[in-house]
């Protein structure tokens, strides 16, 4: 029972911090909403553009499901990793890592923080997204959509946990590094356009990361209507990658922080 | 006897730069300085012991080392008979820290804090709250402001709450690092006041660093003096002073200088007399009726005094005796 008061005590916290913070939120929710609308109306505008002759609507819900599935993976990627930059800049990572709380507790609690803002604020982008586009959802398999991002969660927990470790071996440039990591999955996953346009070797590294069969599972579910059976060839793969990421991210960042401990580098200052 | 913190041939040393820390995880050589070395300490359950030395003589990277955030290079640490290397999670469940700089999520409200703290130890809300009570009356926080975010609060403010964040999970062992730095003088007293009632209520054992020689002298049954990253003399304040050789001494300040030290050098007892301008001084050893002798024979010269100062030996003046240097020598 009190383990899990410790993982709410760091969600909660979590929350209380983003409440204090609510017009940074703000601002980063509406810089998302126009994002996404701006990256759609580039599939509206495609024939003008181009000047030829494609579905516009298509093009757009490809490019929005690429803009708000990857917004999703992104936050929860991101929330999980810059929690210890956020601590380290606080001075509270040694206190955090003085209480009597398992390191499982510990990034549990802050996974569940990521994943239910990640859904807050995606949630939001996608009802003015559907709005803005008046997108219909005939001919959508949405179960077999909500399916491959809850099990593409697990796998971008997973990754999260492992880039923590990141602000923790090094203060000052832990958290610049895990941006070159979001930006290079993104690159390589296909958010925006079929991974075939990729040189060789960048498709090749695009069959390691979750984005990848997230997004295209999501695109088969939502454009193609894919169902449960369908979408198979892109659950497994998000089923692998979350059983190996999960255990894999706290097993690393339990050995770095046996690292840190010994090397001192928990200190504020480091 | 079972003592609550037991330290035998601790040894630590840091790598130099940030290089040289990822020049240790790929196993290379790299430049390292030594912060601790060959550090024994014995702290007896329920004392409050002190660590006393200049700054960055490594004071807080042995509170680090017992509080699991640091791993030592060589040595054994026990805390309450547990080894805090092999079981951290045990120690974890047995401390509790105040350090010099008091760390807080500054946008949360002090009470946002607290409460964090006590999901973190396990504690209701309940539990929190009636603590939580109890420690800032007694430290003369004001609750009025306890929804009031940290980062408004002035440093004292803040060690208080840093404090009762402490006290708040009932530690066997309470690790203080310069628990009082940037406190006025009267929070700093009922602060003092404050560690020395929770000792008498519980029986947490309390290991203190300071560079503040009055406030260890005040708190600590024992105190360990440090210089370098070692422990140069240990024991009570009492046995520090008395064994550092330095004299008592008084001032006198009088009429008749000439008179008055002709008359004090013949004292039993005394063992230089000064010439002031005005005033003489007396030094002598810590035996009894020294003074009142020394007051006797100069009434009985028709001496006339306006005024006396005494002065004891201190803990600097032991640390001085000892290292030939000021414990405040870094900072002057």
């Amino acid at each position: 029972m009190s383990e899990l008061g410790r993982i709410y005590g760091f969600f909660e916290k979590q929350v209380n911090l983003y409440r204090k913070f609510w017009v940074w939120e703000f601002t980063w929710i509406f810089y998302a909403i126009v994002t996404t609308l701006s990256i759609g109306l580039i599939g509206a505008g495609m024939n003008e553009l181009t000047g030829g002759d494609v579905d516009t609507k298509e093009v757009t819900l490809y490019l929005l499901v690429g803009s708000i599935v990857w917004g999703y993976l992104a936050i929860v990627f991101w929330e999980i990793s810059h929690t210890i930059s956020l601590e380290r800049w606080e001075g509270t990572l040694e206190y955090t890592f003085m209480a009597p709380v398992s390191r499982i507790s510990h990034l549990l609690g802050t996974s569940i923080f990521a994943l239910t803002y990640g859904i807050f604020r995606t949630s939001i982008v996608f009802v003015i997204a559907v709005l803005f586009f008046e997108i219909s959802f005939g001919g959508m398999n949405m179960a077999g959509a909500l399916l491959i991002l809850a099990v593409s969660s697990m796998a971008f927990v997973g990754l999260g946990m492992i880039a923590a470790i990141f602000p923790l071996l090094s203060p000052e440039k832990g958290s610049q590094f895990n941006h070159i990591i979001e930006a290079s999955i993104m690159m390589v996953s296909g958010i925006f356009y079929p991974i075939t346009v990729l040189p060789g070797w960048m498709q090749v590294l695009s069959k390691f990361s979750p984005a990848t069969y997230t997004i295209e599972g999501m695109r088969k579910a939502i454009l193609e209507g894919y169902t449960i059976p369908q979408l198979m060839p892109y659950i497994k793969p998000l089923i692998i990658l979350g059983v190996i990421c999960i255990p894999a991210g706290i097993l690393i960042f339990q050995q770095v922080e046996k690292h840190v401990k010994k090397v001192g580098n928990l200190k504020r200052n480091g | 006897m079972e003592h609550a913190i037991e330290l035998s041939r601790i040894a630590k040393s840091f790598a130099k730069g940030e290089l040289d820390n990822l020049k240790d995880l790929v196993g290379f050589e790299s430049s390292r300085f030594r912060a601790v070395s060959d550090i024994n300490l014995k702290v007896r359950k329920g004392a409050i012991h002190g660590l006393l030395g200049p700054n960055g003589c490594g004071k807080s990277t042995i509170i680090r080392i017992i509080s699991t955030l640091l791993t030592p290079d060589e040595g054994n640490v026990f805390v309450c008979g547990v080894d805090a290397v092999a079981e951290p999670m045990k120690v974890k469940r047995m401390i509790n820290r105040v350090s010099v700089d008091a760390p807080f999520h500054r946008k949360l409200s002090a009470y946002e804090n607290l409460i964090y703290t006590a999901r973190l130890y396990g504690l209701s809300k309940g539990d929190a709250q009636a603590r939580m009570d109890y420690i800032l009356d007694k430290v003369g926080f004001d609750q009025d402001v306890l929804s009031t975010s940290v980062e408004k609060f002035s440093r004292g403010m803040q060690q208080k709450i840093a404090i009762t964040r402490a006290f708040m999970t009932n530690p066997r062992v309470l690790l203080l690092d310069e628990p009082t730095t940037g406190l006025d003088p009267q929070s700093k007293i009922k602060v003092q006041e404050f560690i020395r009632h929770f000792m008498e209520e519980s029986d947490c054992t309390i290991l203190i660093t300071s560079h503040d020689t009055a406030e260890m002298d005040r708190l600590c049954d024992r105190i360990a003096l440090m210089k370098s990253g070692r422990i140069i003399v240990e024991g009570t304040a009492g046995e520090l002073k008395a064994g550092c050789g330095k004299d008592h001494s008084c001032v006198f300040e009088l009429e008749d200088v000439g008179k008055a030290s002709t008359v004090l050098s013949e004292c039993e007892g005394v063992v230089e007399v000064e010439r002031g301008d005005g005033s003489v001084t007396v030094h002598y050893r810590d035996e009894e009726y020294v003074l009142e002798k020394c007051m006797n024979k100069l009434l009985s010269s028709n001496v006339r005094i306006k005024h006396i100062d005494t002065r004891k030996p201190d803990l600097e003046d032991v640390f001085i005796a000892l290292t030939g240097k000021s414990l405040h020598e870094d900072e002057k």
